[in-house]
């Protein structure tokens, strides 16, 4: 039983598992005002039907707003998937499920960090062809 | 005795097993509210990671030109996926307020007193926060025009 020193528990002995403690307050900071900021554009100034292909070329051709969505896919893929680890961590208790289940978050991480990337980098609005307005 | 060659697995090996003794995990839960609201955030935070990863791949058909990333899109329009959306704003709204609130237990020397009272300020933002936006995300669905069918920016 933990005895109350009046504030949370905080991580003690540096290492990996300290800086996971702090990087999950320091993103979730930033990630309050990315994500919900991103919800309110994308479903509320705008419905989410008009975020069409038009629209994000139009939106896409300031850097701003790729560095944006960029910032955000990092920070709440590394987040949501140190969250994974430690649900992990906590449920899966043989040996062999632990290795296997803590490489797949891993590689489930890295794959699609480079597949939002890769999108974010990449993407050339094909110019005369770029769909309606919103979608019916 | 037990718990001591335990810890020396845990040390050894962070695959293994490292589990506090029989007789300590019987009592962890008793059902507070603080057990609500950590059980509340672990769930709307899988729920959220599990609609990145699906956003992820669904913004990559951008790559594949206007017609396949739109009909994509256009699976947001569905009134399943946009009840769906609610459900994504609920608990994007609570997981950042609870957020808020753990760091205030983890920072704030009265955070840990007053956590029972942030649980329920917790609740009344995201429920005053969510009811706006559900409006917006729902009323397509019954055929009303919120007045934002228009892509601005």
């Amino acid at each position: 039983m933990r005895v109350s020193t009046a504030y949370g528990s905080r991580p003690s002995g540096g290492g990996f598992e300290t800086f996971s403690w702090y990087f999950f307050r320091i993103s979730g900071v930033l990630l309050i005002f990315l994500a919900i900021f991103h919800l309110f554009l994308n479903h509320v100034a705008t419905d989410v039907s008009c975020t069409s292909y038009q629209l994000i070329s139009i939106r896409y051709e300031n850097p701003f707003w790729r560095l944006y969505d960029w910032l955000l896919l990092t920070l709440a893929l590394l987040h949501g998937m140190n969250g994974l680890r430690i649900v992990v961590d906590d449920y899966v208790r043989t040996r062999g499920w632990r290795l296997t289940l803590q490489s797949a978050v891993g590689i489930v991480t890295l794959v699609f960090f480079l597949l939002g990337t890769i999108t974010l980098i990449t993407f050339h609005p094909v110019v005369g062809a770029l769909g309606p307005n919103c979608i019916k | 005795m037990a718990t001591l060659s335990i810890q020396a697995t845990a040390e050894d090996d962070p695959y293994s097993i490292h589990l506090p003794p029989q007789e300590s995990r019987v009592v962890m839960y008793k059902g507070q509210s603080g057990m609500w609201s950590w059980l509340l955030h672990r769930i709307t935070g899988l729920g959220i990671l599990l609609f990145l990863l699906i956003h992820i791949v669904d913004i990559s058909l951008l790559g594949f030109g206007p017609q396949i990333y739109n009909e994509g899109i256009a699976l947001f329009s569905l009134t399943i996926v946009r009840v769906l959306s609610l459900a994504l704003i609920g608990g994007l709204l609570y997981h950042s307020f609870n957020g808020v609130r753990i760091m205030l237990i983890d920072f704030w020397p009265k955070g840990a007193r007053y956590q029972g009272a942030m649980f329920v300020v917790v609740m009344i933002l995201t429920i005053v926060c969510f009811l706006p936006m559900a409006y917006f995300v729902i009323a397509p669905a019954f055929g009303i025009n919120p007045g934002n069918m228009a892509s601005g920016m």
